[in-house]
């Protein structure tokens, strides 16, 4: 496996070259001061060495070795507490986090780059700050100053860690049906009792202290969704002066055996009567777990996309050095028994679908992390409301998307070494396995395919899909004829895609099962289009360069690659939105 | 006690080097750069001597173009207190860097200056020495280990037969080897307030030394592929090769 090298030129490319975000930064007046281009640039430069070094070597063994339990304790694997700890003391884990409590302000364009890295270092290994990001994110805007000042400081620097306490045995995407009991306390405290399952980060080594985030019922709930609650339940309390006190009522009760990520901890958690503290009103749990999920999803979007990148790393360097067959054609390496196998049309046919998915997802979670950092520092109202609802609509895409986008690419790249994919030291079948799961945890990507289809698009009326619809217009409608080979077939998938979704805001309206059955197929059509945008900006911002430099003629060919060969899946993918839920539904039960 | 660094901005380690196809030099465009990894130690060390109370401030230097201000913002990061930037356009050799540091030297009275022992890109590892000479100064090249305290320097370096330990008085200069310490990873917080902190840029001209080149480079090559090994058939053959061929024994 060759050594995760951070892709610094196309981070800095998609942010300075193809939307300007440095220009972006000084309109915005709560950023101007933080962060500038070469800021930014440090910042990159500085990741990229820390997960390069320090954590991406600890990836093989580390999936090896696993995580083990031991009688309530979860260890982690070899040198994860020493990297966590570089990690945590280089103020990385609160990149993002709010500064008037120790966080370091930075904006989410930034942030996903340097999730990026560490997801592609390694993905058991970025969960860990991931879930404490996103445990903050949460208090941060749901809790009162009191808790806020007693927990934020110490996650922002990686002391202590965060959790999501959210799944139980019988309630994975219905989460309306949880058990967890919040019990009142005369003290305004709560006792919560309750079983989680599948929580990373529940228990570990790694830091002194972990503070978890529970959706738990208090007593004469309403039923279903709207009667959950958020609270946060730290595993040793917090004395006045903020040093630790006592251990509290919540244990590991096991970890899980399971196919990738294995050195994340995947703990079965026990609350038996905890103390914890409401966050956020009462029975609003949920809506407090989701405003901050638009963060953590794009998160496993990009996780997605790490596990992509990192694998077309290491196939990239196989495929130049196997050698295998000849070309058709001419002999290259003549000297040789044989031409390396990046000669041959299919393996150039996978590593640039790669490649294509890989940058076009790069480009779109940045894309997405510019519309959250609009959203949340933009002082014009308009502004920020219409960034608020691409993300809205782009989000579930972000998730889903880019972490299918993952699953296809790390085959490719297990393929691309043919046996010794399949073969564990070399590192791509792992990647396989552990992107698997970002698929499936943080919402499936099923449920992302309902969301984006019922709440945001139909949900909008929509509303939230014009603004994008919008955008690209005007760009095509902008852009000169030099661009014409790609904004010719961008015109005509914004048109299939607009015509998909007027076709299925009529039909839902007749039958609720077309939104179910419509889903999956029509979140990847607009991914896929989605990523023909970000190819046609991508490669505006190369033409006229490529004969200077090879970067920008290598975007320009793959640009040219995915519009020929990867695009026109919308046409197949459509047709089987159209082809509707009839034929879902000609089986019963038993015939299966 | 002010402790003066300099810093060379060089080819990334990380880099493949490929020369330019006239055989003129190496070829640096969009390649990327870093700050050279002895100098890096460098700061560290002086960083380390600050926090150990024993330096007032720590200053980085780097002799270049505008460019150079990168090098100088990493040294920053790492925990400089400030940079000076001698800026210039020339092609700069190891006499004419270690005069434009001695001015700087000078004017800003240091007492310590840390050097990385050579620059990863030319390899000439002159200028510590080339700068003390040219300050009067005694040095210590090499160091794998420095203390310091009451106007004393004790530097170990390691040499062929063991490790050698000097003492000089300061003002002194030191060059730095590997082992010497491990540099940090800049912290974020640091990241953010090197941008914050005093950069100040000198024009070379100002100095009043002469820097104009002195040495003319004719030709960069390849080094020679190494040739794949052969299969002795028995240790005569071996020894043969040894004296005859390789002509090391
Ligand atoms: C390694 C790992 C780490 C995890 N980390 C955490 C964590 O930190 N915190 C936490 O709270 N949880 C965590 N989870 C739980 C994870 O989020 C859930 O597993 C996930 O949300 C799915 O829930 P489920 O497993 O109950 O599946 P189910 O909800 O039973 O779903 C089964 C299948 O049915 C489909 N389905 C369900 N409902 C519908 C519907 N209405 N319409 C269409 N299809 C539907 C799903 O898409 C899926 O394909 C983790 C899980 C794993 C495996």
């Amino acid at each position: 496996m060759v050594d995760y090298q951070a892709p610094l030129r196309d981070m800095r490319f998609v942010l300075n070259e193809v939307f300007s975000v440095p220009r972006l930064w000084q309109t915005l007046q709560l950023l101007s001061d933080t962060v500038d281009e070469q800021t930014a640039e440090a910042i990159l430069e500085e990741a990229a060495k820390i997960t390069g070094n320090c954590i991406a070597p600890l990836n093989r063994m580390s999936d090896e070795e696993g995580c083990r339990w031991n009688d309530g304790m979860v260890l982690t694997p070899v040198g994860f507490r020493k990297a966590y700890q570089t990690y945590a003391e280089g103020g990385w884990v609160g990149v993002g986090g709010d500064p008037a409590y120790g966080g370091l302000g930075m904006p989410k364009a930034i942030s996903a780059q340097v999730e990026e890295m560490m997801h592609a270092s390694s993905l058991s290994f970025g969960l860990y700050p991931m879930l404490t990001a996103g445990a903050c994110l949460a208090i941060n805007t749901h809790a009162s100053e009191e808790l806020k000042q007693k927990y934020l400081p110490n996650m922002y620097a990686g002391t202590w860690a965060g959790s999501m306490c959210l799944t139980e045995a019988h309630a994975g995407s219905d989460l309306g049906t949880i058990r967890s009991r919040a019990e009142p306390q005369v003290d305004g405290s709560y006792e919560i009792s309750g079983t989680k399952i599948f929580i990373t980060g529940g228990e570990h080594d790694l830091t002194e202290n972990i503070i978890h985030l529970v959706l738990a019922k208090l007593p004469n709930a309403p039923a279903g969704s709207k009667g959950i609650s958020l609270f946060l339940v730290p595993k040793f309390l917090v004395n006045a002066d903020g040093s630790l006190g006592e251990r509290n009522t919540v244990s590991c009760g096991s970890i899980e055996d399971k196919m990738g990520i294995k050195a994340s901890a995947t703990c079965v958690m026990h609350f038996d009567g905890a103390t914890g503290w409401l966050v956020g009103e009462a029975n609003k749990g949920l809506a407090a777990m989701f405003t901050m999920m638009n963060y953590e999803r794009l998160g496993v979007g990009i996780q997605g996309l790490a596990a992509g990148e990192r694998s077309y790393q290491n196939a990239v360097a196989y495929a130049r050095e196997r050698l295998q067959g000849r070309a058709p054609g001419n002999l290259v390496a003549k000297d040789e028994i044989a031409d390396p196998i990046i000669v041959h049309p299919d393996v150039r046919r996978m590593l640039l679908t790669m490649k294509a998915l890989n940058e076009g997802g790069r480009a779109f979670s940045s894309y997405v992390a510019i519309q959250l950092d609009a959203a949340k520092f933009s002082e014009d109202p308009v502004v920020s409301k219409r960034a608020e609802e691409l993300v809205a609509i782009l989000t579930p895409v972000a998730k889903a998307f880019l972490t299918d986008m993952g699953l296809e690419t790390t085959i490719h790249g297990q393929q691309v070494l043919g046996g010794h994919g399949f073969i564990r030291e070399w590192g791509q079948e792992q990647l396989v396995r552990d992107v698997r799961i970002t698929q499936i945890y943080e919402g499936t990507n099923g449920i992302q395919a309902l969301d984006l289809v019922a709440r945001k698009v139909i949900g909008s009326d929509g509303a939230f899909y014009q603004h994008f619809a919008e955008e690209i217009i005007m760009f095509i409608d902008s852009s000169g004829s030099s661009l014409s080979e790609f904004t010719v077939p961008l015109k005509e998938a914004i048109a299939n895609l607009e015509n998909l979704t007027a076709d299925l805001l009529e039909r839902a309206k007749a039958d609720a099962n077309e939104i179910g059955a419509a889903s999956v197929e029509y979140l990847h059509v607009f991914g896929y289009t989605a990523y023909a945008y970000m190819w046609a900006l991508m490669a505006k911002a190369s033409l006229g360069k490529e004969s200077q430099d090879e970067f920008y003629a290598s975007k320009l060919g793959t640009a040219r690659f995915y519009f020929a060969r990867l695009l026109p899946r919308i046409y197949s993918l459509s047709a089987s939105v159209k082809a509707g839920s009839e034929t879902l539904y000609l089986l019963n039960a038993e015939q299966f | 006690m002010k402790i003066l660094v300099p810093v060379k901005r060089v080819i990334d380690p990380n880099v493949k080097v490929r020369l330019k196809n006239d055989g003129s030099g190496v070829d640096l465009d969009n390649v990327k750069m870093s700050i050279n990894p002895f100098d890096e130690i460098a700061v560290e060390e002086a960083v380390r001597l600050k926090e150990a109370g024993e330096a007032s401030e720590v200053i980085a230097v780097s002799c270049g173009g505008h460019v150079c201000q990168e090098t100088l913002r990493s040294a920053l990061a790492l925990g400089a207190d400030r940079a000076i930037q001698v800026e210039t356009d020339c092609d700069l050799q190891p006499l004419a860097v270690a005069k434009l540091l001695k001015a700087v030297v000078i004017s800003e009275s240091a007492s310590l200056v840390i050097c990385g022992k050579q620059a990863i890109d030319d390899d000439a590892g002159q200028v510590g020495q080339m700068l003390a000479a040219l300050l009067g100064w005694p040095q210590a090249t090499f160091a794998s280990n420095v203390a310091i305290s009451e106007g004393l320097a004790k530097v170990m370096r390691e040499i062929d037969d063991g490790v050698e330990t000097l003492e000089m008085r300061l003002p002194a200069l030191i060059t730095t080897d590997l082992r010497l310490n491990e540099p940090r990873y800049a912290s974020l917080p640091n990241i953010m307030k090197a941008k914050k902190k005093p950069l100040e840029v000198v024009a070379a001209a100002d100095l009043g030394v002469d820097i104009s080149p002195r040495l003319t480079v004719l030709k960069v090559t390849e080094p020679a592929t190494r040739k794949a090994g052969i299969l002795v058939e028995d240790v005569t053959q071996l020894l043969d090769k040894l004296k005859n061929e390789a002509k090391v024994i």
